[in-house]
């Protein structure tokens, strides 16, 4: 590893104005993606900023929404009795986040920081509309995830938590990779009162997307039968050494059935 | 250069370190405690696995210096003198290993998963263990191991 200076700011200010002095600094949260990246040299900074004594690991209800702090841990909200009332599936979501271990460390902040295309919470911030609070703004999750490993914060902007709505219903399901345990594809099923909302990870070539077709198809009926005439185009899907783009589109359909099923099941 | 402060194994350690070390090299090189194992650079293997603040982590993917003020549990603070942790005793008894490379780690991920759970099913500890890999033993015994273990819950020490 290239060496560093590690800084641990007292606030959340501190943070954004550290991180604000230089391109070559960086905020760390759980360090699941970070460390691995800089162990490899595949990334080389000057500081490294520590977000753990900002005060970001929160679990509140506000304003009727669920707001999640950035540096909360996949393992804290897979076990929070407040997340389980509130809302289950992401609750279910993070149980199933890699290893025990992982979920031990990483964190929903880095997770939705980083957008990998294989990572499973943007599928759910995504399709349940949730807003991602920074230290300069509010970013509706639809404006939030922009490409692979691409979002609209800037350089200096940190995540410091995320507000999510009620569904009447929802639930995740995903194929995992058997050694990473990333999505090999992912489906969040989001059902309010006015829409039915569905997100797609781990297939897309630009990342998280959401699916109208199969929106449309539960929007009339909120079965797992509405889905059975739908077929997804491969256009625009991935292929890779773990799975083909046509494979991808057909796992797309019937991860959903199975999340709605899931969803209702609840 | 920081000065980190940290108790492992029961022992208060006090020493300066360079910021980009690991805590698994850390464990390994300043303190010599060699039972913890470092088996890739991906955070996938889980041989390094040890206990922070009572939760098992993945020490080749943490800094010491994020380590400072907490209390560290490796492989080699299980035993107690000649007495191995029941856990350890549980792979002892069922042959839950063969070359040994996986095993420190094994043990620290499976004290964790069977808190609390006397009746843990083999299927919990099948998905309990998917941070740790094992290339020999085709898993069989190790979760033997760890079932029995936690049939003896109530004997094991929460330490
Ligand atoms: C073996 C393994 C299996 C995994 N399996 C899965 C899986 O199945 N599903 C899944 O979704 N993920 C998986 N992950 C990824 C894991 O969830 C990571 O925890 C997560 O992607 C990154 O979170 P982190 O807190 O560790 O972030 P870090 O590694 O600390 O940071 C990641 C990036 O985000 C930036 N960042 C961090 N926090 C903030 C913030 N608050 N504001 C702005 N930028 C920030 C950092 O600068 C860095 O660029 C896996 C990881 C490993 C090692
Ligand atoms: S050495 Fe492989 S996960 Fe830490
Ligand atoms: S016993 Fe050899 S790797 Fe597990």
């Amino acid at each position: 590893m290239y060496s560093f200076n590690y800084l641990k700011p007292g606030s959340i200010k501190e943070a954004e104005s550290l991180l604000s002095e230089s391109d070559d600094n960086k905020v760390i949260s759980g360090g699941m993606t970070l460390l691995p990246t800089l162990k490899q040299r595949l990334a080389r900074i000057d500081n490294l900023i520590g977000l753990e004594k900002c005060g970001l690991d929160k679990i509140i209800l506000r304003e009727g929404l669920l707001n999640i702090g950035a540096m909360v841990t996949h393992f804290d909200v897979s076990n929070s009795a407040l997340v389980k009332t509130e809302n289950p599936a992401i609750a279910q979501l993070a149980s199933h986040i890699g290893d025990r271990q992982v979920r031990n460390r990483g964190t929903i902040g880095g997770s939705l920081a980083n957008n990998d295309p294989s990572a499973c919470y943007p599928a759910a911030i995504l399709a349940m509309s949730g807003t991602i609070h920074t230290t300069k703004r509010d970013i509706k999750a639809e404006n939030f995830f922009v490409d692979l490993f691409e979002t609209a914060l800037e350089e200096d902007e940190i995540i410091t938590s995320v507000s999510l709505p009620k569904p009447e219903r929802a639930a995740y399901e995903k194929f995992p990779n058997p050694a990473s345990r990333y999505a090999i594809v992912g489906i969040f099923v989001a059902k309010f009162d006015s829409e039915v909302r569905v997100a797609v990870t781990g297939a897309g070539e630009e990342g998280v997307f959401r699916c109208q077709q199969i929106e449309t198809a539960l929007s009339a009926k909120f079965l797992p039968e509405s889905l059975s005439e739908i077929n997804i185009s491969a256009d625009g899907l991935m292929s890779d050494i773990h799975a083909e783009a046509d494979y991808r589109a057909h796992l797309i359909v019937e991860l959903a059935k199975r999340a709605v099923a899931k969803s209702i099941a609840r | 250069m920081t000065e980190v402060t940290l108790t492992v194994n029961g022992k208060k350690y006090t020493q300066n370190v360079f910021d980009h070390v690991l805590l698994s090299d850390f464990i390994r090189e300043k303190l010599k405690l060699t039972g913890t194992h470092i088996g890739c650079d991906t955070s996938q293997c889980g041989a390094c696995v040890i206990h922070l603040d009572g939760k098992s982590i993945k020490s080749c993917t943490m800094l010491a210096v994020q380590a400072d003020g907490c209390d560290v549990l490796t492989i080699e603070g299980l035993a107690d003198g000649d007495v191995l942790h029941p856990m350890q005793r549980a792979f002892h008894e069922n042959h839950g290993l063969q070359c040994g490379f996986c095993t420190p780690g094994m043990i620290m991920s499976a004290i964790e998963l069977i808190k609390g759970k006397p009746d843990i099913t083999e299927q919990e500890i099948r998905q309990g263990l998917e941070g740790n890999l094992c290339r020999c033993t085709g898993y069989q015994n190790i979760v033997k191991s760890i079932q029995e273990a936690a049939k003896n819950e109530n004997n094991l020490t929460n330490r």
